[in-house]
């Protein structure tokens, strides 16, 4: 295995906030204290948090935290019991009896024009703005079906992933379009997440890879694993890691997409695809993936968050076995070094991701956390 | 509902008035207008009435400004003497208009056009026309110039517009039938009301509300919730920004509407809002014997003193007293909205103005009310320090009164009910619906719950009423009205068919789904072959009375026949119901004859189980999807 390095110091990184560049191409060293023999390896500077967790103790609607939203100085928070909105440093919580379409909210979107929050839930998709909620189902609208896993919002259109295909609202007309193995190259139409932007929009799909539209061309376009449905890796950057999609983001004409067997970052023409056995993600096991941008993203995993910055790991979680705070870090060559840390997100199993600044929120299945940037 | 497509003109409705015209005796032809105007009776040539809906002086208050909806004009008059300066043609059935933030260029919002007028207030033309959402309705600049917001009635939005340019930025969800923009003092907020009430689950409150939103961010910053109200008008601020209020319609739709004897139908309010109240609060305006039927515009004077409130149905403008109105509030804790004993506390005169009084616009020294008296042609002058009618300014037009516009007098007033109450227009708000469900008597007291439907291209499509128990217009707008509805005199006999021609004319508005030349989209192609078929997706014949195209067959939708379609309740008589037209049929929610379907999804997802109101229950859910987006094009 890899040399094992431990920092000493907490200052002893370099700061790297989320939208500076990746430590590749920085010039300076980060300072470290070796412990070992090959302590002369430098460790990659990684960007340092102090995290701060919300639990039902400090009004959090509910631990089970499927997806976290920055809106500014707001953090809605999806939870399994309702929607919290964090602002002025208190919780609000928005349940059915305000209009949630349900109680479990999966995903959240923000129109960035107008401010209006849209949440995916287990009963249909609510449109939150200015306080009135107002709720899109399978039998009130033409919502596909009111299981809805992930929702992003572009333009004038809400694209949406639902247990039954994706769709598209168009705020203008209020027309409704479905997609589905009808109209598209979809084979499974349990579709996991979506990201829009206004060239391509992605949907990730539980068992059929990833469909991309082409919003010019108005054409569809399908990525599979090359391996097919196995979990075996015989063509490792080949094509998309494997069938089993859960999230994808879609940053700087650079689409990240997680799985459970893995992630994959694809540039419209080359895979480059991790694995835990030769990356630093902590868990094929991926719930969620988010792209700072071309070079750098987020993973949720069951194991762990990590971060990616284009050539080094980082990890913030939980220990595995003592539960302790941990943070590792892991270099182009693999040498894996553990960060002295405090503080860790406040379960393992991530769920959500959203940036706020240099800062970070975490979803997690026991409780949201607030990764508060060091410098 | 951004696509263009204005397939409907006056011009074709006065074409199709041929029967109704040749009722009225011979009136002269005034020359000169071509658009939007009412057929005179003999010659078939048109009458271009003014129908002045709102006012507003130039910003160095030498010039009035007055929008005339059935001309299609902005006129311009001198402040001083109210002669005429100029008329400014713009686009079709403008709605609202407003000054922009530094007063060169005045924005008027034409609500069939979909479009806005640019006029240069220095030279008096037109510079630019934008298009803009469906049904733009008023139209406000932010203090800084920078943006345009356009209330939208139809897509129940607020677009952002470019303030230089018209270029659409955005659009804000509003409520339903977002149709009046007022800014606060400071120009931080704006304050948009609704003409509909939002969507709620049948037969609960009411309720519509106040859109506030962030002029520098321009986004919704907050919703004020107007529980009980179905119908917002115009808001007026005090000068120090303390006190809003703003005119809403209270109806009383979830009791028998057997009480206008007890004054049971609804309650004309105003609702309060800001430092001044504390928590909004509605305030009645009526009392016994004097109502003020259908409040709408609202003047503060800029010491605070009153308050003054045209009232449509009423023909009046109710003057309050601000002092004692807010004592009021403060020593009687709501609700009192139903309370007729409470307006005679700060109510202080009611002045007489012309019919269907709408717009008004305050001198800035605060002493003279201006008022845009709509089906008369008039402008009150209220002398403000003695809460009288100071003098009437004519607009030029014709002197004549055509069938016509004697039936939209008629329906608008409130003058033939009970204690002069209510009006056809306040369930048909602006000659249109008013989303609501109502429990009529003529069927029993508890039984037919029936949606209000629309009265837009009525024509040929009788018998009226859900049961179809009406045969023809005159028995739905006659007897039945007065003995149920009015509890009060007849109409007579000239009067009623004024009425009844006016209603048969009202044309219906353009239909925002459509392509501009007819033509369908992919999705709406797919629908109609829906609506049309024969044959099931598994390749059965579908019994001809339950194909889609059957019941509505023919332009306006309706076989003019009644079927049963399975949607019975327990409080129905009946399961025959008339088959409504589908014109307009995308704005006019809630469906069926009850109100129990709130989309026209519901209808088929909920409401028919077994495939008795047409074979859907074969369809996927992208097929119902295209059979809704083709209806919407009806």
């Amino acid at each position: 295995m890899n040399n094992l390095y431990t920092i000493s110091l907490l200052a002893a990184l370099a700061p790297v906030a989320l939208g500076a560049p990746p430590s590749s191409a920085k010039s300076g060293p980060a300072a470290v204290t070796p412990h070992t023999a090959s302590a002369m390896t430098k460790v990659p500077a990684m960007p340092r948090f102090r995290f701060e967790n919300f639990t039902t103790d400090n009004g959090l609607p509910d631990n089970h935290v499927f997806s976290v939203l920055v809106d500014g100085d707001r953090i809605w928070a999806g939870t399994e019991n309702g929607l919290g909105l964090y602002e002025n440093h208190a919780w609000k919580t928005y349940t059915t009896k305000d209009g949630l379409a349900h109680r479990a909210v999966l995903s959240l979107a923000l129109d960035k024009r107008t401010g209006d929050v849209w949440a995916g839930t287990m009963g249909g998709l609510s449109r939150i703005s200015g306080g009135r909620i107002d709720t899109f189902t399978q039998l009130n609208s033409g919502l596909s079906n009111d299981v809805v896993y992930g929702v992003s919002v572009e333009g004038e259109n809400v694209w949406v992933a639902t247990a039954a295909g994706g769709c598209k609202l168009d705020l203008h007309t209020g027309e409704w379009s479905l997609y589905n193995e009808r109209n598209t190259p979809m084979i499974e139409i349990w579709v996991y997440g979506v990201s829009a932007t206004p060239t391509k929009v992605y949907y990730a799909i539980w068992g059929s890879g990833v469909l991309e539209y082409d919003q010019k061309k108005k054409t569809w376009d399908k990525y599979e694993d090359p391996d097919g449905e196995t979990e075996m890796v015989l063509f490792k950057d080949q094509g998309l890691i494997h069938e089993i999609t859960t999230s994808l983001s879609y940053v700087d004409n650079i689409l990240w997409v997680a799985t459970y067997f893995g992630d994959s970052r694809y540039d419209g023409r080359y895979w480059h695809n991790f694995l835990t056995k030769d990356s630093g993600l902590p868990s094929n096991f991926t719930n969620v993936v988010k792209g700072v941008d071309a070079n750098r993203a987020w993973f949720g995993t069951d194991k762990g968050l990590a971060y990616y910055d284009g050539v080094n790991w980082a990890v913030y979680r939980p220990s595995l076995t003592t539960g302790k705070p941990e943070m590792t870090v892991r270099d182009a060559q693999g040498n894996v070094t553990p960060v002295e840390v405090s503080t860790a997100p406040a379960h393992n199993y991530v769920l959500g991701i959203d940036f706020q600044g240099s800062d970070i929120w975490v979803a997690t299945a026991k409780g949201l956390s607030h990764g508060i940037h060091q410098p | 509902m951004s696509r263009p497509g204005l397939n409907s003109t006056w011009a074709s409705v006065i074409a199709g008035l041929g029967c109704c015209v040749a009722l009225m005796p011979g009136v002269c032809n005034w020359a000169g207008r071509t658009a939007h105007a009412a057929a005179t009776p003999m010659s078939g040539a048109v009458l271009n009435y003014a129908s002045p809906v709102e006012v507003l002086f130039s910003k160095d208050a030498t010039r009035l400004f007055v929008l005339c909806q059935q001309a299609n004009e902005v006129r311009v008059l001198s402040a001083a003497d109210y002669s005429v300066i100029k008329s400014i043609p713009v686009g079709r059935v403008p709605r609202g208009f407003s000054l922009s933030a530094n007063g060169d260029r005045i924005f008027v919002a034409n609500s069939w056009d979909d479009t806005l007028s640019v006029i240069d207030t220095g030279s008096l033309e037109v510079v630019a026309t934008w298009p803009v959402a469906a049904e733009p309705s008023n139209v406000v600049e932010d203090r800084e110039g920078a943006y345009l917001f356009v209330a939208n009635r139809i897509s129940n939005d607020v677009a952002v517009l470019d303030a230089r340019t018209g270029v659409e930025e955005k659009r804000l969800a509003a409520g339903r039938g977002a149709s009046y923009i007022t800014p606060s003092p400071d120009g931080s907020r704006l304050y948009v009301t609704h003409v509909y009430p939002n969507p709620t689950p049948q037969r609960t409150i009411p309720e519509s509300e106040i859109t506030v939103i962030d002029t520098v961010r321009a986004v919704v910053a907050d919703r004020i919730p107007l529980q009980g109200i179905a119908h917002g008008f115009h808001v007026a601020f005090s000068a120090d920004g303390r006190l809003g209020v703003a005119a809403g319609l209270y109806p009383k739709n979830l009791v028998p509407l057997a009480h206008l004897d007890h004054a049971g139908a609804f309650a004309d309010t105003l609702i309060l809002f800001g430092p001044d109240v504390g928590k909004p609060v509605e305030v009645p305006l009526d009392e016994l014997e004097r109502y003020a039927v259908r409040p709408f515009a609202v003047a503060i004077t800029p010491d605070k003193s009153r308050i003054f409130v045209t009232c449509e149905g009423s023909e009046i403008v109710t003057v309050i007293d601000a002092r004692r109105l807010l004592q009021w509030v403060h020593a009687h804790p709501g609700p009192h909205v139903q309370d007729l004993s409470a307006s005679a506390n700060y109510v202080v005169a009611r002045i007489g103005v012309g019919h269907d009084p709408r717009g008004v616009a305050l001198s800035r020294d605060g002493l003279r009310l201006l008022v845009a008296n709509r089906l008369e042609d008039t402008i009150s002058v209220i002398d403000t320090r003695t809460d009288r009618l100071a003098s009437t300014i004519t607009l030029a037009g014709p002197r004549q009164l055509t069938v016509l516009r004697k039936g939209e007098r008629a329906f608008y007033t409130a003058r033939y009910s009970f204690q002069g109450q209510i009006g056809c227009a306040n369930c048909h708000i602006d000659s249109t619906f008013d989303g609501l469900t109502w429990d009529l008597e003529p069927d029993g007291f508890g039984r037919d719950i029936v949606d209000n439907r629309p009265i837009e291209d009525l024509k040929e499509t009788e018998p009226y009423k859900w049961n179809g128990g009406n045969p023809n217009l005159p028995t739905e707008c006659g007897p039945r009205t007065e003995k149920y509805f009015w509890r009060a005199e007849n109409y007579d006999d000239l009067t009623l068919t004024d009425l009844v021609t006016y209603v048969r004319s009202l044309p219906p508005r353009p239909n925002r789904w459509r392509l501009p030349h007819g033509e369908l989209t992919p999705a709406q192609e797919r629908g109609r072959a829906l609506f049309v078929r024969s044959v099931d997706k598994f390749g059965k014949a579908i019994p001809e009375a339950n194909r889609c195209v059957y019941c509505h067959s023919g332009p306006k939708g309706t076989s003019q026949k009644s079927f049963d379609v399975g949607t019975k309740k327990a409080t129905d008589n009946s399961g025959l119901l008339d088959t409504p037209q589908l014109t307009n049929i995308a704005i006019t929610a809630p469906y069926l004859h009850d109100g129990s379907a709130a989309t026209l999804e519901q209808i088929w997802t909920i409401f028919n189980p077994e495939d008795k109101h047409g074979r859907t229950n074969d369809l996927t859910k992208d097929e119902l999807n295209d059979l809704i987006e083709y209806l919407r094009t009806r």
